[in-house]
């Protein structure tokens, strides 16, 4: 019995999966894990509470030893308690009646202490679960966001987690007891009668036959399923969340189309599910009643040569009905663990994707600062860069920004700018050379300490459900409320949070969809003035900003963090006036280098580009 | 499911992956309380959905009563097997009596087989149509109401909900009915076998149902509780992986965590409060009932002594009292799945009885006429003196240059048919905000005449976004009314008026398709030669440059594009449709200085011959347009050229060229003072 279940899916996933070149696993849905993560993933969460497993265990082993108890009180009573009582002795009757009794209500209490137990461990076991996505998930780097997608690792820690809790809070309780009760009763069963205790034993040979073949046919379906339902999911939430062109641009009928497309398929597979798991219990059933049949026949036969006593028959009868019970939930149990199974081979995939920007082991602190100002040398040695799904591309380049400086590059979109600033942020770590901060590489500091000298704000202004206060605070959660107003006042966002309902505690709701793009890229800003970082990144920040909200900033920047070491892309010259140097980048190369007027002077592609933007400007 | 299960069918929860707290959990309404009436009314609602498949359901229901039946028959067989055959040593009755049981065992498989089979396409069916209608319901409801709902509560009406519901129709709905008549028949069996034993069995009933009733009332609330939370951790995770870079990039993973931790212990808490109140009632109505048999044993015991009853009887007596133990025990747990579907079916038709955008505007449109009265009224008086009212914008609209398309300045008492768009007093507050709140438009009146080119120009939070969002009815106006060529944009069928206005947002959304069909989205009727136009309008050539050229695969699921480059796909979805009248948010914001010029030089040409309101931010963008109006206060406060603006207005000025010198600490302020002395 137990080695049905002890075998795991993870073994039967054909190996093929692996190599094949030319489909990328983030296609496929099913990242990489080595073999057996599933069942070490599984292993590595219980493992923590394998005392309470135990004492969990102990307390259902007692449970089932008194629900079992019942029918052999029952042969007990016709066997010798009516013969005693035709004597006039009462004793076996009180007895059988008394522990009748105790039996009830220790299963009772037992079953409650198990119960709690169990659902203690099942929820410790999901809360660590859950934690460890969602943890991994935050450590893993840029790059493998834009990849895997938000849809899936919603699906991850949403659909995938509830199919591990379904196994534990109905799964491995049923099977502990399944298997438990299975023992006892052939146990019983021998010890009432060796020779129908061996022909119940022999029914499990075909019942084991039957439910490898189960489970061999319902992975294929779980997985497919759970494939299935991922897609479903990634729909419905794409939709959701990009309601305004779907409305705007009248994609609900194509959208009708397609939705039905992915839902009709979930549809199918899952009906298959249903079908297969019908298909066991049937045969699992005709093969249970059976042997129910001939074992009764047999016993029958023998009471009537007198070979047996009726009350072992009656014993035996009403044992064998409960034997074969489990069959059915042992079908569930597989079930369950099969669409586990496939969850938590996904789970596992996601988990042993180890993030290309790594935390260092042994950090290294940053030096305290050189000069009086706060700003921080930054290095760029012989580093190149190119993304491992392909796309914008760094050949190796030197660059060196003082500390205090600030540095706009501009050039046309995909030339690189950006890709510099995630190396700065270190999003990614270049696949050659290294970056160094005030001497340091940026790989070996402390993912904290790095967090609080450099600062990055992009062009999307994502912001999280809470108040506009909660938001500006992300910068800096310790910050007091004069701070944070302090952070919005600099930037000219004061106005306009304070005349939203409740202020500064005005709730964003879903994400922000009450302010606008500029007054988000604002609250964006103000999180990083708040931050007081030692080397500023925007990242095309101001582009939703109009002139006074843009002034505001490049004032703040003066103003707020004079002496930092800034990085500003920025598709708007403007901001190119506070800078102290210019770099144009083309094609992933600096083309040009040098203070404004100089470049300016130089009548170089950078001379154009101003003249352009003169020409737009009044 | 610890107890023993006795010979019957049971439910497979486990064949629902995500599906929560079904199983174990029971306890229930007693028949008749007031919770129980409602989860009643609850999922009748269901209905309609399971209307198409009633017979099969029926049927199936049907079958089972008759194999649960059998399962009954077989303890009498065994009965008479041990009273005759076995006490008369009669082999031949021992031989029919094993081939009856094995026939009735038969008969019993092969029915709850076909039961299974006879339901499992049609549920899976129901679950697949009550999804697909709430997708279509959620795509056609407005956009205020997705603003205020997170898309994880949603998911998880669409997802668990909807798994719950199917999983109530495959069995407590059934087996409540099929449970319910074994019971009957099983108690008319023991009464008839030794109606004093029957009485002893069946004294538990009532005390049982009494607790279950007590039990399902604190458990509805928890399991409610549960679910909501979920949906909240939902929302959580989803916030995490989509701000991911702002959470990378302020290192803040602790405080995120944080908020995750504190939800997860939440919803730890209430699956142990679940757990608790699971584990009481489980473990009095696995007690009671055996208490009870085993008062039925001594006493059947004596009764045999005495001659009263034979063994054989005992034997099938208590046989039967254990195969109706399942029926029994499982009523509690069947109920409580049936309150986990009231309680899903209870979200899912909280959404689904939202009023759909359409049915919204029927109720919008009469309460603008109403309400909007008196700004009608101000507004149609104000149409009577040419060009734009209520602005001290210098230069008489007749100034205003380069009038393309030839439409008359001055409407006429009929608007002609090409009379551009129109906005008329109108006013718009948020939905979801009080009354009493400050509206975001207080009264907007703006023509944008037919073949024009309007710059929509105003501080950050002015409302610009908001009102570009009214012209394809995203939002509607709470007061005051939009036409275009004359015909108000409430009469126009909601898929006409945004098959004539096309839109492109500052946040260029890209869907999961290749980058050529997130273009065509912006039309039905646009082919190849329009698509490359577009794109080559929108200097899009970077799409031949990706690995299959447009029929690469971006967005959700594809290739990740930067932002300039979505909003030039975004740019070019909104015009390969040649749209009437044209929409455009802020359009090359994110796009570099000789990018955008060139953008601007191919849009000119677009623009040329189209009706377009555009959002602008730069003076780059202004100078696409013949006009400018200045959004200020929640009103249009001027409207010109741009140079007449930046002559007449000091807010303009500020907004276009900035007033460094003049600032003060807060921008907005400033610009509100001078919207003053501007008037």
């Amino acid at each position: 019995m137990t080695a049905t279940v002890t075998e795991r899916p993870g073994g039967e996933e054909p190996d093929d999966d692996r190599p094949r070149p030319r489909t990328d696993p983030f296609d496929q849905d099913l990242l990489p894990a080595p073999e057996g993560a599933s069942r070490s993933l599984l292993g590595s969460l219980l493992r923590p509470h394998r005392r309470r497993v135990a004492a969990a265990t102990a307390l259902i082993l007692l449970q089932q030893a008194a629900v079992q108890a019942g029918p052999l009180l029952v042969a007990y009573a016709i066997d010798h308690a009516v013969p005693a009582l035709r004597r006039d002795d009462h004793g076996p009757l009180i007895a059988v009646g008394i522990a009748y009794a105790i039996c009830a209500l220790a299963s009772g209490l037992l079953q409650y202490t198990f119960v709690r137990a169990a659902a203690r461990i099942n929820q410790d076991v999901l809360l660590d679960l859950r934690g460890r996505i969602f943890r991994h998930a935050q450590v893993l780097d840029v790059d493998f966001h834009d990849r895997y997608t938000s849809g899936r690792l919603i699906s991850r820690s949403t659909s995938d987690v509830e199919s591990l809790r379904e196994l534990l809070s109905e799964g491995l309780q049923e099977l502990i007891v399944v298997v438990l009760q299975v023992v006892y009763i052939a146990a019983l069963l021998l010890w009432l009668d060796l020779g129908l205790g061996g022909a119940a034993l022999l029914s499990f040979v075909p019942l084991y036959a039957l439910i490898r073949n189960f489970q061999r046919r319902s992975i294929k379906i779980y997985t497919k399923r759970s494939t299935a339902i991922a897609q479903v999911i990634v729909k419905f939430v794409e939709t959701m969340n990009g309601i305004r062109p779907v409305q705007a641009f009248r994609r609900e009928r194509a959208n009708d189309g397609d939705f039905d497309r992915l839902n009709g398929h979930h549809e199918r597979v899952n009906g298959d599910s249903i079908l297969e798991m019908a298909r066991y219990v049937v045969c699992s059933r005709l093969t249970a009643n059976f042997f129910v049949a001939a074992i009764v026949l047999w016993g029958a036969y023998r009471v009537a040569e007198d070979d047996l006593a009726l009350g072992v028959l009656a014993a035996a009868v009403l044992y064998l009905r409960r034997l074969y019970d489990p069959i059915d939930r042992l079908g569930m149990f597989l079930n369950s663990y099969q669409s586990a199974a496939a969850s938590l081979q996904k789970i596992a995939g996601l988990l042993a994707q180890r993030p290309g920007v790594a935390e260092p082991a042994d950090p290294r602190p940053l030096p305290a600062p050189a000069q009086a100002l706060p700003g921080r040398e930054v290095r760029f040695e012989g580093v190149g860069f190119s993304y491992r799904t392909g796309g914008e591309v760094l050949p190796r380049f030197d660059l060196t920004v003082p500390a205090g400086q600030t540095v706009a590059v501009v050039g046309s979109t995909g030339a690189g700018k950006s890709t510099l600033a995630k190396l700065l942020a270190r999003f990614y770590d270049p696949s050659a050379g290294r970056v160094l901060l005030d001497g340091v590489d940026l790989r070996e500091i402390a993912n904290a300490e790095l967090r609080r000298a450099v600062v990055m704000v992009t062009q999307e202004a994502f912001l999280f459900s809470g108040t506009v206060a909660e938001n500006i605070a992300i910068g800096r959660p310790d910050a007091s409320r004069e701070e944070i107003e302090a952070a919005a006042k600099a930037l000219g966002a004061h106005a306009f949070i304070t005349a939203l309902p409740d202020g500064y505690d005005t709730d964003v709701r879903k994400r922000g969809g009450r302010i606008s793009a500029g007054q988000r890229q604002l609250v964006a800003f103000a999180r990083a003035l708040l931050a007081d970082p030692a080397v500023v990144i925007l990242d095309e920040a101001t582009s939703s900003l109009d002139i006074p909200g843009e002034q505001a900033v490049q004032e703040a920047m003066h103003t707020v963090l004079r002496g930092r070491t800034a990085v500003v892309i920025a598709h708007r010259l403007s901001t190119v006036e506070i800078a102290d140097r210019v770099l144009v980048m083309s094609q992933g190369r600096v083309v040009e280098d040098g203070p404004p007027a100089t470049l300016i002077a130089d009548r170089g592609r950078f001379a154009a580009l101003h003249q352009a933007w003169q020409d737009s400007t009044i | 499911m610890p107890a023993a299960a006795v010979h019957t069918e049971e439910p497979d929860p486990a064949d629902s992956p995500p599906a929560a707290g079904t199983g174990p959990d029971l306890g229930g309404p007693p028949p008749g309380g007031e919770e129980d009436r409602s989860a009643v009314r609850s999922l009748l609602r269901l209905w309609p959905y399971v209307r198409p498949v009633r017979v099969r359901l029926f049927s199936a229901a049907g079958v089972a009563i008759v194999a649960s039946c059998i399962g009954l028959v077989i303890p009498l067989v065994l009965k008479w097997l041990v009273d005759g055959p076995v006490a008369d040593r009669d082999p031949a009755g021992v031989w029919l009596g094993g081939l009856l049981i094995l026939a009735l065992g038969v008969a019993e498989a092969a029915l709850f087989g076909f039961r299974r089979w006879l339901v499992a396409r049609p549920l899976a069916g129901v679950e697949a149509a009550m999804r697909s209608s709430l997708y279509r319901h959620l795509q056609r409801l407005p956009v205020s109401f997705h603003d205020r709902w997170a898309s994880g509560q949603l998911l998880s009406r669409g997802t668990t909900d909807l798994q719950l519901i199917r999983m109530f129709l495959a069995f407590p709905l059934t087996f409540l009915v099929v449970n319910g008549t074994t019971i009957a028949v099983g108690c008319a069996v023991l009464l008839a076998q030794e109606w004093t034993l029957g009485l002893v069995l069946l004294a538990p009933v009532i005390p049982l149902v009494a607790l279950c009733s007590a039990f399902e009332r604190r458990f509805f609330g928890a399991a409610r509780r549960a679910q909501d939370q979920v949906g909240d951790l939902t929302t959580v995770v989803e916030e995490a992986v989509l701000g991911i870079r702002i959470v990378k990039g302020f290192g803040r993973h602790r405080s995120q965590a944080q908020a995750f931790r504190r939800l997860t212990h939440e919803l730890r808490g209430t699956e142990l409060h679940k757990a608790r109140l699971l584990a009481g009632i489980w473990a009095l109505i696995m007690t009671l009932p055996e208490l009870a048999i085993g008062a039925a044993l001594v006493l059947g015991t004596v009764q045999v002594a005495d001659g009263d009853l034979s063994a054989g009887t005992l034997v099938a007596f208590l046989s039967t009292a254990m195969a109706l133990r399942w029926p029994v025990e499982s009523i509690g747990f069947l109920l409580a799945m049936c309150n986990e579907a009231a309680t899903a079916a209870d979200r899912y038709f909280e959404v689904m009885d939202e009023p759909p955008a359409d049915a919204a505007d029927r109720r919008t449109a009469g309460a603008a006429d109403t309400a909007g009265t008196a700004d009608a009224a101000k507004a149609a008086k104000a149409a009577e003196t040419p060009g734009t009212p209520r602005t001290a914008a210098p230069g008489p609209p007749a100034a205003v240059p380069a009038q393309r398309g030839g439409s008359a300045p001055g409407p006429d008492p009929s608007p002609p048919a090409a009379d551009g768009i129109r906005f008329t007093g109108v006013v718009f507050r948020h939905p979801d905000t009080g009354p009493d709140a400050e509206p975001v438009l207080t009264g907007v009146d703006l023509h944008v005449r037919s073949g024009e080119t309007l710059a929509l120009v105003g501080a950050t939070g002015s409302g610009k976004t908001t009102l570009t969002a009214l012209v394809p009815r995203l939002y509607e106006p709470t007061a005051g009314r939009i036409s275009l060529d004359g015909r108000d944009i409430t009469d126009l069928p909601r898929d006409e008026l945004r098959e004539l206005v096309a839109v492109a947002f500052e946040e260029p959304t890209l869907f999961s398709a290749t980058a050529g069909e997130n273009v065509l989205m912006g039309s039905y009727e646009a082919e190849e030669h329009d698509l490359l136009r577009a794109l080559d309008i929108a200097q899009a050539d970077f799409v031949h440059q990706l690995p299959d050229g447009h029929r690469t695969e971006v967005g959700e699921q594809g290739l990740s594009l930067s932002g300039g480059q979505r909003q030039r796909l975004a740019l070019a979805r909104a015009i390969v449709g040649r749209p009437r009248f044209l929409v455009l948010d802020d359009p090359l914001s994110a796009l570099d200085v000789h990018t955008e010029a060139l953008v601007e030089a191919a849009l000119r040409r677009v623009l040329a011959t189209t009706t377009a309101l555009v959002v602008a931010h730069r003076p780059s963008t202004v100078l696409l347009a013949d006009r400018v109006a200045l959004l200020s206060g929640g009103r249009v406060a001027a409207v010109g050229t741009h140079d007449e603006l930046l002559h007449g207005s000091a807010e303009y000025r500020a907004l276009m060229a900035g007033v460094t010198e003049e600032r003060t600490q807060d921008a907005a302020g400033a610009a509100h003072g001078e919207e003053g002395e501007q008037r």
